[in-house]
């Protein structure tokens, strides 16, 4: 995790995103979507992203993956890809990078396949884009890299389902494909956008145990976009929290869970029926994400915060800290009272 | 475990013999049609004011389980019975009256609300098919279905967009609650919600049927949800059921390889369980394909030759009743 050896190098990190903001709508009257985002990925690092629906997971991968259009505007201080400039950059060298460099899934992969052609065409047409010199140019070598991509997803008789139309497909075996179409430029990084949120539990299961074998083999960092705490806590490496736009705590798996510093990491983590076990009710984060209209002038959090006092109606705290622990709250939760058996309830 | 075994003895609400439904599935000009056993033999009982948990991946029949158990559909073979009275022979005029005791949630209240009618409107519909009387006793009525659920009194007049996912599921509930059912059928209420607003409504879930005495059939494939939620638990693979039992049970100890399977695979918080325990193979097969023996034997990790050849028939042992041949080595 910690760039040691990148001494001649300061910038050793996969992606460094430093105080993103993206915002919709007039310049007068913008709909700020993420703001004061930084992200940092190391090579070879899963990075979960958590945050409910509106709170800006996607809309800061799809910035760093180039993909936000007008009226979309993107500003930030410093955002880089494997130590290329990507604010400097054209628009075709950032088509490139992100392109081969960085690989993406969605969350429901039959409306990501084209239906009316087959897997191999598919794959096929990704490589002529996006695969190596050979591969650009030869058919038979389009050919055979297909097929060692779709063993390379465990997807039993390759040969066969380059043949397949995605309707012919399971889900898992439709994200299976997915996912070898987004191998297809060798990413350094994939982004993994709620990839296993319409699989079935046994079926999510085999394809995060797909992803930590990728990432242990081709050393491929991960994002891992989801709402769903208890796959971060199996999968990733390290979490980081958003809420309402902004990132509200950052640290590494298990810490994050058994030691939250920011409340709302806490009453989320309490929100969930495994941590209420033997109890008759759930604890709950009372009122509701504020819309981009209605965020409050203080911390984002202070209406639903049950610590909250007058300092955080005031002033928005910053996020302090480093990559491996950063808290966005003036009063961080100390480390003491976060033991599991020994939580101040939220009501 | 003791008000479990109280409960078990008290009459069932809701009882289900050797259900059935079966689909004619037309594969095109000159290939016939296919049989889809949807739902194949499931028998359970479900007493007044508890909970039943179905889980099962898709295809494994729950949501056509609902569908027979709310009415919507006549099953093709078993007996579906409500109070002692036969659901599935029961004629029109017997469904009419029976279907306010049965109402349902769904699971996505962004497409089960009608966007263009108000809350009062939305909460009325069920009076004025099955009840009519006077519009001002309806409207009281609402209001104060909508005081329970946790909706303030101005949402009378407002439209479905104008509220947050969460609150359109309160909006949901009290529907189904309109025509006071005994019964009410929740088809994964909460899997389409953010984590901080299931909370909310898992908890209105569990105050309502306290104060109102409803029984639950919940489903769901989140297995936290429901070891929070259930008092029994039904797991379901390929159209029948092959586990189910006391919630206690079934968590501590479940026999069948496939309940054994989907909790091994249900991601978990908890250090101890972080690192993963066996994955299971392969996906549930299409409930197209003609089967011999037991429906989960290619996926299953004990299966022996005579799990080919042989159906396994549900058996007790302790308190969980279970289809597996390998259940008690």
């Amino acid at each position: 995790m910690a760039s040691g050896s990148a001494s001649a190098q300061p910038h050793a990190s996969l992606v460094e995103i430093a105080n993103l903001r993206v915002d919709f709508g007039p310049p007068a009257r913008p709909i700020v979507a993420v703001e004061g985002v930084d992200l940092t990925i190391e090579p070879g690092e899963i990075v979960g992203l958590v945050g409910e629906s509106g709170s800006g997971k996607s809309v800061t991968a799809l910035a760093l993956m180039n993909l936000i259009d007008d009226p979309g505007r993107v500003r930030a201080d410093r955002m880089a890809f494997a130590g290329r400039d990507l604010l400097a950059a054209s628009a075709s060298e950032r088509r490139s990078i992100a392109g081969r460099g960085i690989g993406m899934i969605f969350q429901d992969p039959l409306t990501s396949l084209d239906p009316c052609y087959t897997v191999g065409y598919q794959l096929d047409e990704a490589l002529r884009l996006s695969g190596n010199r050979e591969e650009r140019t030869n058919a038979a070598a389009r050919r055979d890299r297909a097929l060692a991509l779709l063993r390379e997803v465990e997807i039993a008789e390759p040969v066969a389902r380059l043949r397949a139309y995605p309707h012919q497909l399971s889900g898992g075996m439709a994200q299976r494909v997915m996912i070898a179409i987004a191998l297809v430029g060798r990413p350094q990084l994939l982004i993994a956008d709620e990839p296993t949120t319409a699989l079935d539990v046994t079926v999510q299961a085999q394809v995060l145990a797909l992803l930590t074998r990728l990432r242990r083999e081709h050393t491929m960092a991960i994002l891992l976009i989801t709402h769903d705490l208890a796959v971060v806590a199996e999968t990733a490496d390290r979490v980081v929290v958003m809420y309402a736009g902004q990132v509200m705590e950052t640290g590494e798996v298990p810490a994050i869970f058994e030691r939250p510093r920011h409340p709302y990491t806490q009453a989320l983590l309490d929100a969930l029926p495994e941590h209420n076990v033997d109890r008759a009710r759930l604890r709950t984060i009372p009122g509701v994400v504020p819309g981009a209209f209605d965020r409050p002038a203080g911390c984002l959090l202070a209406p639903r915060c049950s610590y909250a006092a007058a300092r955080c109606f005031a002033t928005r705290p910053a996020l302090a800290g480093d990559a491996a622990r950063a808290v966005r709250c003036h009063f961080p939760l100390a480390s003491a009272n976060a033991d599991p058996n020994d939580r101040r309830a939220h009501v | 475990m003791t008000a479990e075994h109280m409960s078990a003895r008290r009459a069932p609400l809701l009882e289900a013999r050797g259900l059935t439904r079966h689909y004619h599935l037309s594969r095109g000009l000159l290939r016939g049609t296919a049989l889809v056993r949807a739902l194949d033999g499931v028998s359970f009982s479900l007493a007044p004011s508890q909970t039943l948990a179905v889980v099962g991946e898709s295809g494994c029949g729950k949501s056509t389980l609902a569908r027979q158990v709310t009415m919507i559909e006549t099953p093709t073979a078993g007996a579906l019975l409500l109070d002692g009275a036969d659901v599935a022979h029961a004629d029109r005029a017997q469904r009419k009256r029976l279907r306010p005791q049965v109402q349902m949630v769904f699971q996505n209240p962004y497409a089960s609300l009608n966007p263009r009618r108000t809350v009062g409107a939305l909460l009325e519909e069920p009076l004025v098919i099955h009840r009519g009387g006077a519009a001002s006793d309806r409207r009281a009525q609402a209001l104060a279905m909508m005081e329970k659920v946790g909706l303030r009194r101005e949402h009378y007049g407002r439209y479905p967009h104008m509220f947050s996912g969460g609150q359109r599921q309160r909006i949901a509930v009290a529907r189904a609650l309109m025509l006071g059912p005994r019964l009410v059928v929740a088809d994964e209420p909460i899997s389409a919600l953010d984590v901080s607003i299931q909370a909310q409504v898992l908890n209105l879930l569990l105050d309502l049927q306290q104060e109102l005495g409803i029984a639950y059939l919940f489903i769901a494939h989140n297995l936290q949800v429901v070891r929070h939620i259930a008092d029994t638990v039904m797991v379901m693979y390929l159209g029948k059921a092959v586990e189910q039992g006391p919630k206690a049970a079934i968590f501590a100890q479940p026999l069948h390889p496939y309940t054994q399977a989907l909790l091994a695979s249900t991601p978990s918080l908890e250090r101890a369980r972080r690192t993963r325990a066996t994955v299971v193979a392969a996906e549930p097969p299409s409930p197209l394909e003609s089967r011999t023996g037991c429906a989960f034997r290619a996926r299953c990790p004990r299966a022996v030759d005579r799990c080919a050849e042989e159906i396994p028939q549900p058996r007790t042992i302790g308190s969980i009743t279970v289809a597996c041949h390998r259940a008690d080595e």
